[in-house]
């Protein structure tokens, strides 16, 4: 018997052991470091079951430990809810994350590199960091090429700036924020978008049609938003580097430091460089500009999440300097005289923000924002004989403050904002001479209702009130709405207005590298003689997600139209002549696109769109197709990846094709008859490919190629045999200069 | 011995009236309990039902923790009310020590099939599907 007991005895201890066990653990937020940085008051808890514990005035917390208990579940209000895999019973300590940012980050998910929700009520997607990976680098302009929405072109001849579009819309009408501070806008808008960094970029945010009336009334097509890297969540360290056969070199570095609890600073630094001379087409120019950028900034970032607190410091400051044009041009002896044609753009550019944001620790849904951008934008250049400076100095302030009437199913943003643009810019081009000057200031102000039932409809309706001293007072509407008539389907329709003083040198820069004479139709308006440009943009899409074959997808049409009341017509039918002039009559811009996601099989994804685009003008000399505009692009990306090793060392294949239709070619007859061109140019089909060889969570390595097709425009530049006559033009551009090109590069981390 | 009794009662009269002078009405009141459910589905309805109560602003409901998250004017209701609103919509307020307020039968009815939350085999199903992410 006492054997019995005993045996029994022994038999029991171990469940007796288990049973009696306890796990003891902390909770703590790195921002909390009055306790220590421990949480009082989180909940703790196995899941699926009812045990739970909540943690003490230090954080710690004990609770009742069974070995079938695997996952922990911590929840505290105002953080992120984790749940953390519990294999022993020793003492475990974990870092929570608060929840509501001020800032509207979309929540990044692992699995897709493009996110489009069934739930926003604007057509809005995220583009995250592995999209932006897809491609090589380099910098936001090129960071679009993997994305059917938004088309990247080839702006002239020279620069080898592209270009972006949405709905058939080039990038003035789109307006582009940093980090919701507006800023590929004025004197930048020729080539700020290469004067941000790929590896900066942490999300792309893209809102198509009428946009929000907190960020301004200047977005008339959409909005695209990139959100920067932050010290706080950035690696420690990170290195990029990139190297192209066609000369290209690139170099970026992250550096951040955390400075006390609070403080976290980041030092980001890029270099590119391009020294070597390429005319592969023959025809004495260089197929791309010698180039050198350097471009430093300096991020602070304070967070105190107990006390509701989070502010953004940025110091940034850019040197770009491009030189292009014949072979044999050297600037120092060639400048200004007729031996050589060349051209030299020369930027600096020094930009300081700061945000303020305070969430109210006891009502997450109530915050308030302040925003103050500063920028000062000085570009020198001139192309052959033409002279062109544009400075620009620019303050921007927002101040916005967020709620709700009732409950969370009515919010509201409203606001005021004051925004103040200094341009001087000198044009020298023939005999037109001019120093245009100006100021403009607006005050607004702005409120925006969200509602959303929770379940199939919600809309955001929004009006803002602005005081400008050259636009005049008007109001701008934007509405958005969102229906859900069955499972995993989306309606979404938008409708708003868009006004903006057009920019018409900045914006139409690559007209100086030709032998166009400028021709301005002066009716008296505030900007260069000219009138404000203001259209109306309505807009229609229909999402569905499915699952066919266990596998997901999801199939989005969409229609957008844009109406101008006045848009400034730039006008480059008469081969010698660029006119400007307000619109007469009609201009609108149709879109349609039609796009289909699958996951072929675990890792292998499929993105394709089909794009027509139909935007005519009406021009002095009748309703025209806008040039270089095709009406046809068909897309296709596949990607494929090898599931990652537990070190996430993995492979990453990516293929992007293009196909680009015929696109009407801007009217040459008057020329020379080998001057002139077609009416038409031909489609071609674009393929640019990846390699991407992780070895571990640190170490990565690619390999790529551009336009492996081979697509190479013969004639770029008209009359690039004498350069200084009438004929000479480097402007119709419509497909790539450069051939097929290779390149490589590899990251490297440390967390 | 009255007089005691007297001085005894005016003691607690004082201490009762300092009492309620504690329970002030809070305009935002935060207040946390637990309520039984699966899925998604399920969040969306104890969200929703806890929102349309007058007076609650804010409603956040965990699927893991099964912990509802609100903040509410405590003038226009009360935890009771909300708890009865999420009652009549299917579900289980989970009370300390395994006890819990026990939704109607029709009222549990109305939910989808998928969010059973009382039948055993439903929540492993649901579990497994999490394995599975």
């Amino acid at each position: 018997m006492k054997k019995h007991v005993f045996s029994s005895f022994l038999l029991l201890f171990p469940i007796v052991f288990f049973a009696q066990s306890n796990l003891k653990g902390r909770i703590m937020d790195k921002q909390n470091p009055e306790k220590e940085l421990g949480i009082s008051g989180a909940t703790v808890n196995w899941l699926n079951t009812t045990i739970g514990a909540v943690t003490d005035d230090k954080g710690w917390f004990t609770i009742p430990y069974k070995p079938e208990y695997k996952k922990l579940v911590i929840s505290y209000l105002g953080y992120k809810t984790d749940t953390i895999t519990i294999r022993s019973l020793k003492t475990i300590r974990y870092f929570i994350t608060p929840e509501s940012e001020l800032e509207e980050i979309t929540i990044k998910s692992k699995r897709d590199a493009i996110q489009k929700s069934l739930f926003a009520t604007a057509n809005m997607f995220t583009v995250n960091n592995d999209e932006l990976l897809k491609a090589a680098c380099c910098n936001l302009a090129e960071s679009f090429e993997t994305n059917p929405s938004i088309d990247v072109s080839f702006s002239d001849a020279l620069t080898g700036t592209r270009q972006i579009q949405m709905l058939g819309l080039k990038s003035p009408y789109l307006l582009i924020t940093q980090e919701n501070v507006p800023s590929v806008r004025g004197a930048a808008q020729a080539f700020g978008l290469t004067f941000t960094p790929g590896t900066w970029v942490e999300s792309i945010q893209i809102t198509k049609g009428a946009g929000s009336v907190v960020n301004g009334f200047e977005s008339i097509s959409g909005q695209i938003n990139a959100e920067l890297v932050k010290p706080f969540s950035d690696n420690k360290f990170f290195l990029n580097a990139y190297s192209s056969l066609n000369g290209r070199l690139e170099l970026n570095t992250h550096f951040n430091e955390k400075i006390s609890n609070k403080w976290q600073s980041g030092l980001y630094i890029h270099g590119n460089y391009r020294g070597e001379k390429f005319d592969n087409n023959n025809d004495n120019f260089l197929d791309a500009p010698l180039a050198k950028q350097i471009n430093v900034m300096n991020r602070w970032q304070y967070t105190d999440a107990q006390n509701g607190w989070v502010s953004f410091i940025n110091f940034r400051y850019l040197a770009d300097e491009k030189q292009t044009g014949e072979l044999n041009f050297n600037p120092e002896t060639d400048r200004g005289t007729t031996n050589a044609w060349g051209s030299e753009i020369d930027t600096k550019r020094f930009e300081t923000s700061a945000k303020l944001g305070y969430v109210f620790p006891e009502l997450p849904f109530q915050s308030f924002g302040f925003q103050l951008a500063y920028s000062n934008h000085q570009q020198d250049s001139y192309f052959g004989l033409n002279m062109y400076d544009i400075q620009h100095e620019s303050i921007y302030s927002n101040l916005l403050f967020n709620s709700i009437i009732g409950d969370t199913r009515n919010k509201f943003k409203t606001g005021i904002s004051f925004t103040y643009d200094k341009y001087d810019e000198l044009v020298e081009v023939g005999t037109f001479n001019e120093n245009f000057k100006r100021k403009e200031q607006s005050f607004g102000a702005f409120f925006e209702y969200a509602f959303d039932n929770l379940d199939d409809f919600s809309f955001t309706a929004g009006l803002r009130v602005d005081s400008h001293n050259l636009l005049g007072n008007f109001i701008t509407p934007r509405l958005h709405l969102r229906y859900v008539p069955w499972k995993n389907g989306v309606f979404r329709a938008s409708a708003g207005r868009g006004k903006r003083s057009a920019n018409i040198f900045a914006e139409n820069q690559q007209f100086f590298a030709s032998s166009r004479q400028i021709n301005i139709d002066n009716v008296g308006g505030n900007i260069y003689g000219i009138n404000p440009e203001i259209a109306w943009n309505y807009g229609i899409s229909y999402m569905q997600k499915f699952k066919l074959f266990e596998k997901k997808g999801d199939l989005t049409f969409d229609f957008y139209r844009t109406d101008f009341s006045n848009q400034i017509v730039v006008d480059w039918e008469n081969p010698q002549e660029i006119s400007f002039y307000d619109l007469d009559g009609k201009s609108i811009a149709n879109s349609f696109q039609v796009e289909l996601y699958y996951q072929l099989s675990k890792g292998f994804n499929l993105r394709t769109a089909y794009k027509y685009f139909n935007v005519t003008t009406d021009y002095n000399s009748g309703n025209l197709q806008k040039p270089i505009q095709p009406k046809n692009r068909f897309f296709a990306n596949l990607s494929y990846e090898t599931i990652a090793k537990e070190n996430g060392a993995q492979w990453k294949f990516d293929a992007t094709f293009n196909r680009i239709g015929k696109q009407r070619l801007p009217n040459t007859s008057s020329n020379p008859s080998q001057y002139q061109l077609a009416a038409f140019s031909n489609p071609f089909q674009l393929l640019n490919s990846q390699v991407t060889r992780v070895f571990s969570n640190k170490f990565e390595v690619y390999l790529g190629a551009e336009n492996l097709t081979n697509v190479q425009q013969k004639n770029p530049i008209l009359a690039s045999d004498n350069p200084f006559g009438v004929n000479f033009d480097t402007t119709i551009v419509y497909s790539p200069i450069f051939g097929r090109a290779f390149y490589a590069g590899l990251r490297f981390k440390i967390n | 011995m009255k007089k005691i009794v007297f001085i005894f009662s005016l003691f607690l009269l004082g201490f009762s009236a300092q009492a309620q002078k504690e329970v002030k009405k809070k305009r935002n009141a935060k207040v946390t309990f637990k309520v039984d459910g699966i899925c998604g589905m399920c969040k969306k309805r104890i969200e929703t039902a806890a929102l349309k109560t007058k007076g609650v602003k804010f409603a956040i409901w965990d699927v893991k923790s099964h912990q509802m998250n609100l903040i509410m004017d405590e003038r226009k209701t009360d935890v009771t009310t909300v708890q009865k609103n999420i009652m009549a919509v299917g579900h289980d307020i989970l009370l300390d020590n395994d006890k819990k307020l026990v939704a109607k039968d029709e009222a549990y009815n109305s939910v989808h099939p998928c969010c059973k939350y009382r039948d055993h085999k439903i929540v492993e199903d649901h579990n497994g599907e999490l394995k599975k992410q």
